[in-house]
């Protein structure tokens, strides 16, 4: 793909520019659904509604993240809201109680579903809606049950792209389904984050791990572009990196798991990459260290990412079921349908580019 | 029947269990030191695995199958770890060769451990019995299992005739089990190393008994016990809620913490918390059973969740027993307005 100059950029600068002016800001609101992006009293709305909606599922967890919306609410709404106060409490408590007393599952690979669902969701959820407002695309081609990989582009320095896309399957997907990543094995050194993303259903990027995945039926995401395409300079966004050895390809082959190709717009932008310390990074043993407009210049406060506006498409699914079992040997094949996918999600890519208005809108 | 190991609790009650089986004539019990435990109607020889004598010993009784339980973690009274290393690798050899000038050996069953594939954070989630181990563990008693079961294999190709069975074991826990882990969580406060909650798995002593039971004898219609299997309960556990199953507390310590505090209480001799050990509490370990369901026939009768609250039980309650602590929650709850507060990050870790 080495034709990657049709991106307008300049079209999307001198657009963003107009962001000051109100009128502007009124008009996407109005095109998308209203859910998505219209000033914060509607959106107040829709959360209070979703809130109340399944307290069985999210008992006190969002109503503590934000004290804004959940205290005027049971002096507008006396007694049903008064009454799922009280639900949500002791939700929240028979949960705390579960949590303390250890009393709670987890998989072979550490996922532990009832945290991610109650805790680590409702804390992504917030930077999904409100920050990066992330826009999803074609989440109907995503199948309802069964073992399916998911492909994606990966860009942005740090990997949020990942976590985006699992909080928009587990919030748009009306089969309720999550989706296990595979990260690379950086994660898995550094303390903390081997933790969090063990329990979020996270595991290491390998053959075996992924085919035991899809074979349990599991909807499993994959970035095969890893390190490569999130560490590279900001002048070569939105141009995808080869796609490892393609083994992503064979796996699913094996598994006759049908692959969806996936395009994340808006990531690329969070951390502009503008230079790389590489005595640094070889020095802390990561494979870059991004210097940013900000960072490290800023301190802490330059890792804070811009807000974006985000995309997210799944695209149709491209079955692998038809093939003969020697299949997943075939290297031809192999680059065959990497390629495939490779250029699916470049297109995506380009046509999201062309219809976004803006960076930050 | 020759039965090594059997000074060991585990050992005295598999040579217990095993004269029960109408199979087996005689068993002939072996061990360096004499056991504490009776043990039942077997014959106990007393001769220690690294001499030649066990050879003798083998030839006396014309065994038809051998059961070598005499790898093993820690010592038995006060042995150094020198001795350890020195029975589970000169002993097997020993043994081996004493196996292979026999003529009546029919079967060998080994007591190996799934410490062999050691515990990384490279490493796939869950084990195979064919997933090659990224790091090799590099001393202690993995180490020795590893060359154990190396000289096993040797075996295994001299000797084409000899049935031999290898079962990796998960950690053995039970009212009564003497493995390093065991001693960790009889610990008043459980040091665990920061940012890492390591999944575990474990196996209940009588599941371990029943299993070597199976591997011992003929197998039976439709299953093949010859071979190298994992063995562990279903499920697996993470640190964090094995500490408050147990109602014992954690004390989170940085990485090189652990492992300076490791080496210290080491050369002091207190006890054996070796690197490895370390590594598993780090990373964890999950092992893939498959095998042991389908081709040994083997259903194990105790979860791993299971197995950890038979363990807890007979273990006591620690300084923060779960029934206390959901108590104090009920309190709250029966509270009429309070506990709102409640910050929502205390559970999260």
């Amino acid at each position: 793909m080495a034709d990657a100059k049709v991106i307008p950029f300049d079209d999307d600068r001198s657009r963003g520019s107009a962001v000051q002016r109100p009128q502007r800001r009124r008009g996407p609101g109005g095109r998308r659904k209203s859910s998505e992006h219209v000033p914060v009293r509607d959106v107040r709305q829709v959360r209070e509604t979703r809130t109340t909606g399944d307290v069985q599922t999210l008992p006190g967890r969002v109503a503590a993240q934000d004290d804004g919306p959940v205290t005027p609410e049971p002096a507008e709404k006396a007694a049903s809201s008064g009454n799922g106060l009280e639900r949500r409490l002791a939700g929240g408590l028979s949960f705390l109680r579960r949590r303390l007393t250890g009393d709670y599952e987890v998989d072979d690979f550490g996922y532990d579903e009832e945290l991610t669902d109650q805790v680590l969701m409702s804390l992504l959820r917030p930077v999904y809606e409100r920050y990066f407002r992330v826009d999803v695309k074609g989440i109907e081609n995503i199948p309802a049950e069964g073992g399916a990989l998911i492909v994606a582009n990966h860009s942005g320095t740090l990997p949020l792209d990942g976590l985006m896309m699992q909080v928009a399957v587990h919030d748009r997907h009306p089969a309720d389904r999550h989706l296990r990543l595979l990260a690379a094995d950086l994660v898995f050194v550094l303390p903390v984050v081997n933790e969090l993303a063990r329990k979020l259903g996270h595991t290491l990027a390998c053959a075996e791990d992924a085919e035991r995945l899809l074979a349990q039926g599991e909807l499993v995401g994959v970035m095969p572009e890893g390190f490569k395409g999130i560490g590279k300079p900001f002048s070569e966004r939105y141009k995808l990196q080869r796609f490892g050895r393609g083994g992503f390809v064979s796996t699913a082959l094996r598994q006759g798991a049908p692959i969806i190709p996936c395009s994340v717009v808006g990531a690329e932008e969070i951390y502009p990459m503008i230079g790389n310390a590489k005595t640094l990074a070889r020095l802390l043993g990561f494979p870059y260290f991004p210097l940013t407009p900000t960072f490290p210049w800023l301190g802490p406060l330059g890792a804070v990412p811009l807000p974006t506006k985000w995309t997210i498409q799944f695209g149709e699914p491209i079955p692998t079921d038809g093939y003969p079992p020697e299949a997943a040997e075939d290297p031809m094949l192999m680059f065959n349908l990497t390629d495939q996918v490779r250029e699916q999600i470049q297109h995506t890519l380009y046509k999201l580019l062309v219809q976004r208005r803006s960076v930050f809108f | 029947m020759l039965v090594t190991g059997a000074a060991r609790p585990l050992g005295g009650r598999f040579v217990r269990r095993i004269q029960r089986d109408p199979q087996v004539d005689r068993v002939i019990a072996v061990d360096a030191v004499q056991p504490e435990h009776h043990l039942g109607g077997a014959d106990f020889v007393r001769a220690d695995i690294r001499q030649a004598t066990i050879a003798r010993v083998l030839a006396e009784t014309g065994a038809d199958t051998v059961v070598h339980m005499d790898i093993t973690a820690t010592a038995l009274g006060s042995g150094s770890r020198a001795t350890v290393k020195e029975t589970n690798v000169i002993g097997t050899m020993q043994l081996l060769g004493a196996c292979q000038k026999s003529p009546t050996v029919k079967r060998l069953v080994v007591k190996s451990s799934t410490n062999v594939y050691g515990s990384a954070p490279r490493d796939p989630a869950v084990f195979t019995e064919t997933t090659p181990p990224k790091s090799l563990p590099s001393g202690g008693f993995a180490k020795d299992t590893v060359e154990a079961e190396g000289y096993v294999r040797g075996f295994a190709r001299r000797r084409p005739d000899v049935a031999v069975c290898v079962l990796r074991f998960a950690n053995i826990l039970g009212p009564s089990a003497d493995t390093p882990l065991a001693s960790y969580f009889a610990l008043p406060v459980l040091p665990t190393v920061f940012g890492y909650d390591p999944r575990l798995q474990f196996a209940h002593e009588d599941d371990v008994i029943e299993v070597l039971r199976i591997a011992s004898h003929e197998p039976e219609r439709g299953t093949l016990n010859s071979g190298t299997f994992n063995i562990a309960g279903d499920g697996v556990l993470l640190l964090s809620q094995c500490s408050r199953r147990l109602g014992r507390p954690t004390v989170p310590l940085l990485l090189p913490a652990v492992t300076w505090a490791g080496s210290l209480v080491r050369t002091l001799g207190m006890t054996d918390f070796s690197p490895e050990q370390i590594r598993l509490l780090t990373h964890g370990r999950v092992v893939d059973t498959t095998q042991m369901r389908e081709t040994l026939g083997f259903k194990p009768k105790y979860t791993t969740a299971e197995t950890f609250a038979d363990f807890v039980l007979s273990r006591g309650p620690g300084l923060l027993p779960p029934e206390a602590l959901a108590g104090a929650v009920d309190r709250i709850a029966a509270l009429p307005v309070a506990g709102g507060g409640k910050p929502p990050t205390q559970s999260a870790n």
